[in-house]
């Protein structure tokens, strides 16, 4: 890419890595791995944003890099880290599909992304214009990631990474939002993972796992199941 | 500038919150709450009073903005909540009696009580489209461990469908944020002190790039739709409804679902005013008309009484964004009304469902007989309950379906059929569950706190009023909302 200046491939660099990322978070089975990865993907986004607070000039984005910094590469890794050693689920179960198949959904859904992208991309004046293709993949592929799992964890992490993705789009698209909102959102997502944490120990507390099979008896198809499930009580 | 009013609205819940959250295990905890919530509705009102006199306020650097559109459902989120926590004081009293929570869980109770009547109350109020969406996603979490308060298997399951489905929704809907900022921030210039505020995007509506927001639209309508329960995004609904203690499911369905039709609403008039098309009245129209057609039939596969009546809303829900979808004064107007009768009845249902199973020792239809011998005002309480939630005259739902069917005749003949069909079955299916229940040989027993059933027929007594008359500066009010809201 000749003529395009170093920071800006750098920036493309780090777009191309947080793609990366998603796939082999799709492909991850181990859930401590999974949990790495979100780390290495907060990382990357951390890496991103000061690259283009720099290039831009834009002050705000420091602050929401340091926020980056503290809440999605230190902050949340550690609080599921944790949970994983207190609550010791360490494996997800075998996938709903296989490797290679849901790699292959991944791809589809990336040509996916850059189609929807496309009309945002045309229209928008920033440099970092063509990563916004890649923010929408890495928002469908954590989607993909969350319907594929069966365990409580893993679907946190895609959801987690669903939302790295958003930070992401944000960032490239308008240079992040105002800072009242990223703030709010950042707090949003801390409530979460903590109300999370409570509630992994009562499902855990229930049913002496983490696996989300357990939590299928509330269906409209079986009104026997439900009726028994309320005379237990 | 600040506003005494609008910072007390928000203040007294919050610290209710706080102080709910030190001392909602002690035995004046409820009495606490309730105190907190009607000085909450007295804020309220006088908010009102100041909104009706003064007209729009902008408050605390534009971030809050009231207009006759939300502080009508402001005024409402306050009652019933003001009646809700009578509601819940012998209730949960009961549950506590019957060893169905634990006094350091009614601490979590009353504190995230509050806590989502200030998340409420926010989001209503913000001007902020970002804030609106951090408002709402706080009013999940805050009532995620609400649904699962019993730590019932059944619970815990609705608690993650509940989060998981609505987490992932409003992230959808965190995508049309960023897609309307993306597309406000052209005109109304970069870091955007204004470029996310709704009464300065009403302003530039028609400049707002109609190709990226079109799409936006398509993810705020997915992401917040899933919280108002629209079918196909409605899976979690019943189950938060019917697993949570009832004082939740009243204002799950009574407000949360209010609150979340209010965004969808919001957005609507940007998008209408950029698209200068249809798009989104069809698809407010079309998710509108496949919730109204399913709740419908599902109500015919409930055995349980909060499930039934869980279904019961998304139907309402349905019509309403029906309606707003037909747009024009007189559907918008159906629709507001709708709102508010939907909201005050349904609430008032639930509350006397609760009691009803609490008396009977379950959930399920067929365990719950003959209610009106053992205690006729919540047989009573039930039955007037479910007539106005039929849409029966003289109750004031008759009168906001009313005219939102002939509207519909007017304006979208080919939808009046299946909206006549659906409601017939919904009433079919309804009438003949709630009968059995309410008459017959009974199987309840008495309960060691007398029930509180004011809230109840303070309800459906303004229910009724609302059927027979409405007041010229209420009628005054709508009109103005409805206005705001246009389209048609």
């Amino acid at each position: 890419m000749a003529g395009m200046p170093f920071d800006l491939q750098l920036l493309n660099f780090c777009a191309a890595l947080l793609l990366l990322i998603s796939f082999a978070m799709l492909a991850q089975r181990r859930i401590v791995n999974l949990v790495n990865l979100l780390a290495v993907q907060g990382g990357v986004l951390l890496a991103a944003t000061i690259l283009l607070a720099w290039r831009t000039g834009q002050h705000h984005l420091y602050v929401s890099a340091a926020l980056t910094l503290a809440l999605k590469v230190v902050l949340l890794p550690w609080i599921l880290h944790r949970l994983i050693r207190r609550l010791e689920v360490y494996w997800d179960t075998e996938p709903l599909l296989n490797v290679s198949g849901t790699m292959l959904v991944g791809v589809l859904v990336v040509v996916f992304a850059f189609g929807l992208a496309q009309p945002i991309s045309a229209l928008a004046s920033t440099a970092t214009r063509n990563s916004i293709g890649i923010a929408v993949a890495v928002i469908l592929l954590s989607f993909v990631t969350m319907i594929t799992r069966r365990k409580a964890m893993s679907q946190v992490v895609g959801f987690l990474s669903m939302e790295n993705g958003l930070f992401f789009g944000a960032m490239s698209a308008t240079y992040g939002m105002p800072m009242i909102v990223e703030f709010g959102v950042a707090l949003d997502v801390l409530v979460a993972v903590l109300v999370l944490g409570i509630f992994f120990f009562q499902i855990r507390e229930q049913f002496d796992s983490l696996d989300l099979h357990h939590l299928e008896s509330l269906k409209e198809s079986d009104p026997l199941e439900l009726a028994r499930a309320h005379e237990e009580e | 500038m600040i506003n005494v009013e609008f910072l007390l609205l928000l203040a007294f819940p919050l610290a209710g919150a706080l102080l709910l959250g030190a001392f909602g295990a002690r035995r004046w905890a409820p009495e606490l709450n309730v105190a907190v919530s009607l000085a909450t509705f007295l804020a309220a009102c006088a908010l009102t009073v100041r909104v009706v006199g003064e007209g729009n306020l902008l408050v605390a650097r534009e971030q809050f903005f009231i207009d006759p559109f939300n502080v009508f459902l402001v005024a409402l989120t306050a009652f019933v909540g003001l009646t809700t926590s009578l509601f819940s004081r012998p209730y949960m009293r009961v549950e506590l009696e019957h060893g169905r929570v634990s006094a350091p869980r009614l601490r979590l109770y009353h504190s995230m009580f509050q806590l989502f009547m200030t998340t409420m109350l926010i989001a209503l109020t913000t001007n902020n489209m970002g804030l609106l969406w951090v408002a709402m996603e706080a009013a999940t979490l805050s009532t995620v461990l609400l649904v699962t308060l019993y730590r019932t298997a059944a619970s815990l399951e609705a608690g993650w469908k509940y989060f998981i489905l609505c987490g992932v929704g409003i992230a959808q809907a965190l995508f049309g944020t960023i897609l309307l900022y993306f597309a406000a921030e052209k005109i109304l210039g970069a870091q955007g002190v204004s470029a996310l505020l709704w009464t300065h995007l009403n302003g530039v509506k028609g400049q707002l790039e109609p190709a990226v927001l079109s799409l936006a639209w398509v993810f705020l309508l997915v992401g917040y739709g899933t919280k108002v329960g629209l079918a196909p995004l409605h899976n979690w609904l019943p189950d938060a409804h019917a697993e949570g203690p009832t004082p939740i499911s009243a204002v799950l369905s009574g407000l949360l679902l209010n609150v979340a039709i209010y965004a969808i609403v919001r957005c609507k008039v940007l998008v209408e005013g950029s698209l200068h098309s249809h798009l989104p009245s069809r698809m407010l129209m079309g998710f509108g008309l496949l919730s109204v057609v399913l709740a419908a039939f599902f109500l015919w596969r409930q055995r349980d009484v909060k499930r039934l009546f869980a279904y019961s809303s998304i139907e309402h829900m349905g019509i309403i964004t029906f309606a707003f979808g037909m747009g024009g004064p007189i559907a918008n107007f159906a629709a507001l009304l709708h709102m508010t009768v939907h909201s005050l009845t349904k609430s008032a249902i639930f509350f006397a469902v609760g009691h009803a199973a609490q008396k009977a020792g379950s959930q399920l239809i067929e365990n719950i007989r003959g209610l009106i011998t053992l205690s006729p005002t919540i047989g009573w309480g039930l039955m007037l309950g479910s007539l106005a939630i039929l849409g029966m005259p003289p109750f004031g739902v008759f009168a906001s379906e009313f005219l939102i069917l002939t509207t519909a005749m007017r304006e979208q003949p080919w939808a009046t059929p299946i909206l006549l069909t659906a409601l017939g079955v919904a009433f079919a299916a309804i009438f003949g569950r709630v009968q059995p229940m309410v008459f017959g040989e009974t199987t309840a027993r008495r309960l060691p706190h007398p029930p509180s059933l004011v809230p109840v027929f303070a309800h459906l007594l303004i229910v009724l009023a609302l059927g027979l008359y409405i007041p010229p500066y209420l009628a005054d009010w709508y009109r103005a909302a409805a206005r705001l809201i246009g389209g048609g």
